[in-house]
């Protein structure tokens, strides 16, 4: 790709992304209001949050892996059930999944 | 925006804010010397981190580049996954309240994990506390790591070591584990989790999480309200209760 097309790429590219993140904030007050809509959304955010972890717990490209992430989302999930502060649920991962990789597996 | 007064929810919203930032941002690493490996130059990189901030598009990008592809492919494949922002930006914009430029900013700064820490909040202003602490708290340590990747190369180690993937993962865990008490809220979690786990071999990066958001709109619409559904009142109730115990 010679410079220029990189530099279009890059920046139309860019620029859909923004128009795509605005699009959203424009959707209509009034289209949000209702009940039900209220009550779509808060089952939406489960599902969002719930596919972010499997994403980013399980995935590698487009493999579905088992890493030193899994042992630590375990460990994560623990300390929640023990009602562990976020931060200290987020170290515990973070230093099971270094742990493991400093041993060698995962 | 108005400042927020320092209850106790906007404050575990700050420190859940920048834990996430730091999670996040520190991968910027990855994508910066990734990026200058795949042939795209130091200037580029930083515009493509700026500009379009938010992570799978611009890995998606940066792979398209790397692997000869054509603009229209690279274009496409960033958009394609830029495609959920739009549904966060919908979620989150009725929680912020911003009006001008400042709903510009929003909506650059709407990505995973600003919505994310937003959503998790029980109330509004910890929902706004949190959605700019993380968002700005990711722009920043993004881009300035982004840049130290770009400039260092693979010098500065792996995140992976520091385990910073199974901490984005943990942070995603511990922000919707309060919302899982009602009964539905466990079904869409299930049906959630199989949807996308059954997706990911099979479509880019991105869509999983819009396909599980579509079945939380058809569990929402079809599902009747009652008794069964939560045991409480109302779903919303229940994870009110929950949230801010």
């Amino acid at each position: 790709m010679t410079a220029a097309a990189l530099w279009t790429t890059v920046l139309v590219a860019s620029l859909a992304c923004f128009a795509l993140k605005l699009a959203g904030h424009l959707v209509p007050r009034s289209w949000l209001a209702s009940e039900r809509v209220s009550r779509v959304t808060t089952l939406v955010t489960v599902a969002l949050l719930v596919s972010l972890v499997v994403v980013q717990g399980f995935a590698d490209g487009r493999a579905l892996v088992v890493d030193a992430r899994v042992p630590a989302l375990a460990v994560a999930a623990l300390a929640l059930a023990l009602r562990a502060p976020f931060i200290v649920v987020v170290f515990l991962a973070a230093a099971t999944a270094a742990g493991l990789r400093a041993l060698g597996w995962g | 925006m108005n400042v927020p007064s320092s209850t106790p929810a906007v404050r575990a919203a700050v420190r859940q804010g920048v834990s996430v930032s730091v999670a996040t941002g520190l991968y910027g690493v990855s994508f910066g010397a990734l990026s200058v490996a795949a042939g795209v130059g130091l200037a580029p990189t930083m515009a493509l981190s700026l500009l379009m901030f938010s992570g799978g598009s611009q890995f998606a990008l940066v792979g398209v580049v790397g692997a000869a592809g054509t603009p229209v492919a690279a274009i496409a494949t960033a958009t394609l996954l830029g495609l959920r922002n739009t549904l966060y930006g919908a979620v989150v914009s009725p929680l912020l309240e911003v009006r001008g430029w400042r709903r510009l900013a929003a909506a650059q700064l709407t990505i995973d994990e600003s919505t994310a820490v937003a959503v998790a909040q029980p109330e509004p202003a910890a929902s706004r506390a949190g959605f700019w602490v993380t968002g700005v708290g990711v722009f920043v340590l993004w881009n300035t790591f982004v840049l130290l990747g770009a400039l260092a190369g693979d010098a500065l180690g792996d995140p992976r070591a520091w385990g910073l993937d199974a901490a984005a993962a943990a942070a995603f865990l511990a922000l919707v584990w309060p919302r899982l008490a009602p009964r539905r809220a466990q079904l869409v979690a299930a049906l959630a989790v199989v949807a996308t786990a059954a997706l990911v071999p099979f479509v880019p990066p991105g869509i999983p999480v819009l396909a599980a958001a579509a079945v939380a709109v058809v569990v929402g619409l079809v599902a009747p309200r009652g008794p069964g559904a939560a045991g409480g009142p109302t779903d919303a109730d229940d994870t009110d209760r929950e949230a801010v115990r």
